[in-house]
């Protein structure tokens, strides 16, 4: 891994990093990358599929959900007529 | 005077039945003590204000004879569960003043038990990492030698019930956040089957992974929260309804239990003698409590950590996009939307959790993908079949509980990987969603505490606190 996909991963996940903290996550990824490569070298059958999940249904029914519109409206950083305020997107 | 160090839920549920203390007694009492230690120890983020009203509604339960085993129990909760009303801030600076806007599931079962909830613990940043240090709101310290961490990420209330500053603690698993902080200060942690608890209103990390998990003074104090705790709920999609837990527990169960299987291979090399030592010791305790101890092998198991080091930070990448400084939360502003969400999330969020979620982002990008999470799912599949595999011969599989005694504050602070290692033993248990109890065994020449884990199969919870039980007799 280098600078670049460091700045990359960062660019992806949107959170800016300082010059620092770019050099420490590279150091901290050399090892933590060589540690989980380990998995590498397994044996598993390629046919198959990961888990075994299955999705688990509910009836679609209306139903009362206990939670507090004011504590959800109160917390927004920005709020206009009681909707939440963005910057414009376009 | 109430005998504080020696109660358990039972006694105190009896002595409150009794009119020997009241609940709001005994509320006063635990807030005595956490006004004397939690400035050194700061096993709490936040005493809350209506402890003493909860106390009072308590105590009418007694009054009216409505009152249940938890009615009254002073109870300390993770900053990572929602308590409607309540600041949840799970560790992180981006969440700091954030206020729940409903209840999860294990809180209103808390509430209409009647349970005290008095505050709400620390923990690493969004429980990630293996000693409270990555807290952004400071270090919890272990009770036992206050230089030392308490273990993590369910650090705060570990410590908590370790110094007596609550009855009975609830943490949360994602990969032996409950086990190893319960190792580090000498009290019972137990990590349920996935799917047991609901995690509902739990702030996520690893949703494939987490669990909200009791702690106790005893194993029959985690016992009980367990069985108060453990239900299904239709706010879950991963909750496992009643009749298939039925089902599960039936199948793994088995005339005879007393057959205890050690993969010596995982750790036989290179644990830290002492511990060793001291796992011999327990060994052959349980021996002679006419268990029979075999050697097995789980040549998958080592993978273990890897795995999780794959298939975690992927979800928490997933997991923590959520939090952008939009809704709620920290909020950084910038010249568009997009450098509010870069500055939100590079000022709120600490080191270890920006590390894994890049991390993370990096195991699911184009070209990376398939060596990492697609083959991490699938050695997670075997590591799931061969504990099952493993449970056909043995009842349960014992480990110590953690590799290391507890360290030093900033022993490993510059170092991930060994951070990360202080949860070898935990992973496998986690990935197989199966559950796992660790017991206390004994203190070092220092007084350092030493834990042993058990593990048994899915939805065998009983087994566990019945070997557990047994166990604490023999120590």
């Amino acid at each position: 891994m280098e600078i670049r996909d460091v700045e990359k991963l960062a660019e992806l996940a949107r959170i800016d990093l300082t010059e620092e903290e770019k050099q420490g996550l590279l150091k901290d990824f050399d090892s933590i990358l060589a540690y989980v490569d380990a998995i590498k070298s397994v044996k598993v059958d390629e046919t198959k599929g990961g888990e075994s999940l299955y999705n688990s249904w509910r009836e679609d029914e209306p139903a009362v959900r206990d939670f507090s519109l004011d504590i959800i409206t109160e917390q927004f950083p920005d709020a206009k007529d009681g909707f939440l305020k963005v910057k414009k997107i376009l | 005077m109430i005998d504080i160090k020696n109660l358990t839920i039972e006694k105190a549920h009896e002595a409150m039945k009794k009119g020997e203390f009241t609940s709001r007694e005994l509320t006063l009492a635990y807030l005595e003590i956490i006004k004397n230690k939690n400035l050194e120890i700061h096993a709490y983020l936040e005493i809350f204000e209506d402890a003493l009203s909860q106390a009072d509604e308590a105590d009418k339960k007694f009054k009216n004879g409505t009152a249940t085993i938890l009615t009254g129990i002073p109870t300390g909760i993770k900053d990572n569960i929602l308590f409607k009303g309540h600041i949840v801030s799970a560790g992180s600076k981006i969440l700091k003043n954030y206020k729940a806007s409903y209840s999860a599931p294990v809180v209103k079962i808390l509430l209409e038990q009647g349970a005290v909830i008095l505050g709400r613990t620390n923990m690493d940043e969004f429980a990630m990492g293996s000693s409270t240090e990555y807290s952004a709101f400071g270090p919890t310290k272990n009770p036992h030698d206050i230089t030392r961490v308490p273990g993590g990420t369910s650090g705060g209330s570990a410590a908590a019930l370790a110094a007596n500053m609550a009855l009975s603690t609830i943490g949360t698993e994602t990969c032996g956040s409950v086990r190893e902080p319960a190792a580090f200060c000498g009290v019972v942690g137990l990590k349920p089957t996935y799917g047991a608890l609901s995690r509902h209103g739990i702030i996520a990390m690893g949703n494939s992974l987490d669990q909200v998990s009791p702690f106790g003074k005893c194993v029959r104090d985690a016992e009980i929260l367990f069985n108060c705790l453990s239900k299904h709920d239709s706010e879950d999609a991963t909750s496992i309804p009643e009749e298939l837990r039925t089902k599960i527990k039936t199948e793994n169960t088995k005339k005879k239990e007393n057959k205890i299987g050690v993969p010596w291979h995982l750790f036989k090399d290179d644990l830290n003698p002492v511990i060793m030592e001291n796992f011999k010791q327990s060994i052959e305790k349980l021996k002679k409590a006419g268990y029979e101890i075999v050697d097995i092998e789980l040549p998958h198991a080592k993978y273990s950590l890897a795995v999780y080091y794959i298939i975690m930070p992927a979800e928490v990448s997933t997991n923590l996009s959520r939090f952008d400084g939009i809704r709620y939360g920290y909020h950084s502003d910038g010249k568009d939307l997009l450098e509010v969400y870069k500055k939100s999330r590079a000022k709120g969020f600490g080191a270890e959790a920006r590390r894994r979620i890049l991390l993370g982002t990096y195991v699911l990008s184009h070209g990376y993908y398939d060596a990492y999470y697609n083959k991490a799912i699938k050695v997670r599949e075997n590591i799931k079949q061969e504990m099952q595999e493993a449970f056909k011969e043995v009842d349960f599989v014992v480990t110590p509980t953690a590799p290391f005694l507890p360290f030093k504050l900033g022993e490993k602070l510059d170092d991930p990987v060994s951070m990360y290692l202080c949860d070898l033993f935990n992973a496998p248990a986690n990935l197989a969603g199966v559950p796992s109890i660790a017991i206390p065994s004994g203190f070092t020449s220092e007084g350092l505490p030493f834990s042993i884990q058990f593990t048994a199969p899915h939805f065998r919870e009983d087994s566990l606190f019945e070997v557990g039980k047994k166990f604490e007799e023999i120590k």
